[in-house]
């Protein structure tokens, strides 16, 4: 048998699935096996995801890093006999920048990966999450393996203390200090828990991880179990993402029967299980008391803190919190030093942060660059700017408790406390870029109408108030509202925030008042004007036929439910405005582009 | 694929499933979640009669399988068409146009959001983020999952089904 000398790597993430990376990866498979010169010698790795989702599928080609974008499953022979067989580059699949329009064919130089720093990510796109070997050959289970034959579990929580690593989930709690304090905490049995829950719609970096790298969280665990004297694990995923908690069982069983997870790990007297535990559609169960009461088989409503789940969690016993991405940080930080994570990112903010661009943005994907990088750098130099070449209006982070950032704070260094400071939140790092179509008050609704249907209901301020808040702007979008309704958006939001019990309702009128502060104007202009600069809001729009365009065919006649359109054959048409619906059949029909959508 | 129950009265095997997956799980209190998991699995939705079942098999109050059923947006106790439509109306999907996607579904099958056809072949639900942002607007049909969908797309997916 000859040696394997190349590897191909593709993107088997949920995204690139969608775009049948499957069956571009078994197409190569199948051109491999039936090329007698090369079988034995290439391997096809399904990787977790590359990050760069805007153009996937994804392929890359080791040893020479040739890195291929958009790849179809048609173009597996054209890679096998070109690039394999011939050694030659196959221009089309390369990338091109779309400013410079300069070809690129290794990702170290391309914009997207050049001011990244993958610690969290590390693995995600190198190895096959599906085989242990793998992630062991990556330093896997080294830390583990040090910490509970070298070191006494006070020794790491110091380690993870002096790195400064704060919670990613949205709270950037030192984790170290929770470690600490789940160990002091008295109690026969601990647990340790994950937070996969991953609720911030347009976040997708636990995800990531749990497909592309799952021992890395299963080996975090571990250690945390250890340092904190816990027997038990448990992961609490959601149900909709049906391949992470796949390869998640797998890398459990593998860990498993390589003694890494288990009884009597490597041989020593620490023993450490994990199960699973599924969510079923709540967003309040990402909150951790909430998530505690979910797992216990119950409706997913949030408790009063404190006691905090270091004390009294999962069972009234104390149980540890933490979010994938934070244990994605661990085993790194434990091998390379504190101060070595401790050497990046801001004053009180250390380390690298992933993010999910996603939006009007060129580069949707997945990011993870040290805290302290610029709003701009995030969305200019690694996203590529703005889609179709219009303008940047503004970026949303923290999902529906975070907040609209405009163009004034585009040089803020991102981390947990200036995005605080200037009216967002980090929260689990969705990154939502929105340009010159996009309505603010619209965005500031959008939020407003996920908070109230996942509001869990148990306080009245949430309950009640977050549903005022989004009728109000309702109003205001349909064209009905007055000027006191912007007065009555900001008070009611304060007391939203103020007596709400959880998280949820303490941050779900984050969206309004950013809003509110940053695009005043545009809430006036609603509001008197009644317009949309944006477009966006149907009640402001009015569909009209120009006169000179229109040739009378009736194809609008005919497809207008309500009527609305009239005139006589070969003549040009009105629409009614009184009985016109908004629904822009008329405008999708019309084959001379006569009909207009106006503000 | 949705069981129906003949005149909302379960058969001897269905009621032996749910035994089974009670059991499963130890008929564990805790396990509640993971058991309606099991059974929607099994039965394509969670009508009243299944979650009685439960509730007798694990010796709980069907009050609160109930409650836990109604708390959960994942279960339902409507059953689904035999071709599930999910728009994704996460905030990527939403800012790319998700909600023009929503209408041009409603008005292509006559149904609202939550509804099913009157052939039971379609149904329309929404949902936040299955984590393929980077292909936003998305819409999933069953496990088939179509990316950059526009309204005029939407023609073209019902058609790929209609005739199956
Ligand atoms: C409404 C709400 C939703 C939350 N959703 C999540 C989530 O999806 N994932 C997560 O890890 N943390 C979430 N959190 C934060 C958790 O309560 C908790 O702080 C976190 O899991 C702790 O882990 P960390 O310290 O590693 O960040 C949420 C909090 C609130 C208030
Ligand atoms: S703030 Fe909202 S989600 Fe939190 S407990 Fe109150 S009602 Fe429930
Ligand atoms: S928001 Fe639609 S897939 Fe994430």
């Amino acid at each position: 048998m000859s040696k394997i000398n190349q590897h191909i790597l593709t993107c088997g993430g949920t995204g690139c699935r969608a775009s049948e990376s499957k069956e571009l990866a078994q197409n190569l498979r199948d051109e491999i096996a039936s090329n007698p010169a090369i079988e034995g010698s290439v391997k096809v790795v399904e990787c977790g995801c590359f990050g760069f989702c805007e153009k996937g599928p994804i392929v890359k080609m080791l040893p020479d890093n040739t890195f291929y974008t958009q790849v179809k499953p048609t173009n597996a022979k054209e890679i096998i006999e070109e690039h394999i067989v011939k050694g030659r580059k196959i221009e089309n699949l390369l990338y091109t920048d779309p400013v410079t329009k300069e070809v690129i064919d290794e990702s170290k130089n391309m914009g997207f990966y050049k001011k990244q720093h993958r610690i969290a990510l590390r693995n995600c796109g190198f190895v096959d999450p599906e085989n242990i070997g793998e992630y062991i050959a990556r330093e896997g289970y080294e830390a583990l393996g040090r910490a509970i034959f070298e070191q006494e579990p006070q020794v790491i929580i110091d380690t993870i203390k002096a790195s400064g690593l704060r919670g990613r989930g949205g709270g950037g709690f030192p984790t170290g200090l929770k470690w600490e304090f789940t160990k002091n905490a008295k109690g026969d049995q601990k647990y340790v828990v994950c937070n996969a829950d991953e609720g911030d719609p347009g976040a997708f970096m636990d995800r990531s991880i749990l497909e592309g790298d799952p021992h890395s969280i299963i080996e975090a665990m571990a250690i945390c179990a250890y340092a904190i004297g816990a027997n038990e694990g448990l992961v609490y995923i959601r149900a909709e993402y049906p391949l992470a908690i796949d390869r998640l069982k797998i890398a459990i069983k593998q860990a498993e029967e390589t003694g890494l997870l288990g009884d009597n790990i490597l041989g020593s007297d620490f023993s450490f299980k994990i199960t699973i535990k599924y969510g079923a559609g709540a967003f309040v169960c990402g909150e951790e008391t909430a998530l505690i009461q979910s797992m216990e088989g119950l409706r997913g409503e949030p408790n009063l803190k404190p006691p905090f789940p270091a004390e009294s969690g999962y069972f009234q016993k104390p149980t540890n919190v933490n979010n994938v991405e934070t244990l994605a940080n661990i085993p790194v930080i434990l091998n390379k030093g504190a101060d070595w994570y401790a050497s990046m990112g801001t004053e009180k903010s250390k380390g690298t942060k992933v993010f999910a661009l996603a939006g009007k943005i060129n580069n949707v994907g997945l990011i993870e660059v040290p805290m302290g990088t610029t709003l701009r750098e995030v969305i200019f130099d690694i996203g590529g700017g703005i889609k179709d070449g219009k303008k940047f209006k503004a970026v949303q982070t923290g999902g529906p408790s975070g907040g609209c950032l405009t163009e004034e704070h585009l040089d803020t260094p991102i981390d947990f406390d200036n995005l605080l400071a200037i009216g967002s939140m980090m929260g689990s790092g969705g990154m939502v870029v929105l340009d010159e179509d996009d309505c603010m008050v619209s965005m500031a609704q959008f939020y407003l109408e996920f908070t109230v249907e996942e509001s869990c209901g148990k306080c009245a301020p949430c309950r009640i108030g977050n549903k005022r808040l989004h009728e109000t702007l309702e109003k205001i979008t349909q064209g009905k509202g007055v000027m006191e309704d912007l007065h009555q958006l900001r008070n009611m939001s304060e007391v939203i925030k103020e007596t709400s019990l959880c998280g949820l309702g303490q941050t779900s009128p984050n969206p309004v008042l950013s809003t509110l502060d940053n695009f005043w104007d545009e809430y006036v202009e609603h509001v008197e004007d009644k317009k949309c600069v944006a477009g966006q809001c149907k009640s402001m729009l009015r569909y009209v036929i120009t006169e000179e365009d229109c040739v009378g065919c009736t194809a609008c006649v005919r497809v207008c439910p309500t009527n609305a359109i009239t005139g006589t054959k070969k003549k040009p048409h009105i629409i009614n405005q009184d009985l016109c619906i908004k629904c822009g059949a008329c405008m999708d029909k019309c084959s001379f582009d006569s009909i207009l959508l106006i503000a | 694929m949705a069981i129906v129950c003949e005149k909302d009265q379960l058969q001897e095997q269905h009621l032996l499933k749910i035994k089974e997956i009670c059991n499963t799980f130890n008929k564990d209190h805790s396990e509640l979640i993971n058991i309606l998991h099991g059974c929607q699995g099994y039965f394509g939705y969670l009508p009243a009669e299944v979650q009685e079942a439960i509730a007798l098999e694990i010796d709980m109050p069907v009050s609160k399988v109930f409650g836990v059923v109604t708390f959960y947006s994942f279960f339902t106790m409507k059953p689904k068409g035999e071709f599930p439509i999910s728009v994704c109306t996460g905030t990527a999907c939403y800012v790319r146009g998700a909600d023009k996607l929503v209408d041009e579904f409603q008005r292509e099958l006559g149904i609202d959001v939550g509804q099913t056809t009157e052939d039971g072949k379609f149904s329309i639900s929404t949902l936040r983020c299955v984590g393929a942002c980077g292909l936003a607007p998305v819409v999933m049909v069953g496990d088939k999952t179509y990316g950059h969908v526009s309204p005029k797309m939407v023609k073209k997916i019902l058609k790929e089904y209609k005739t199956k």
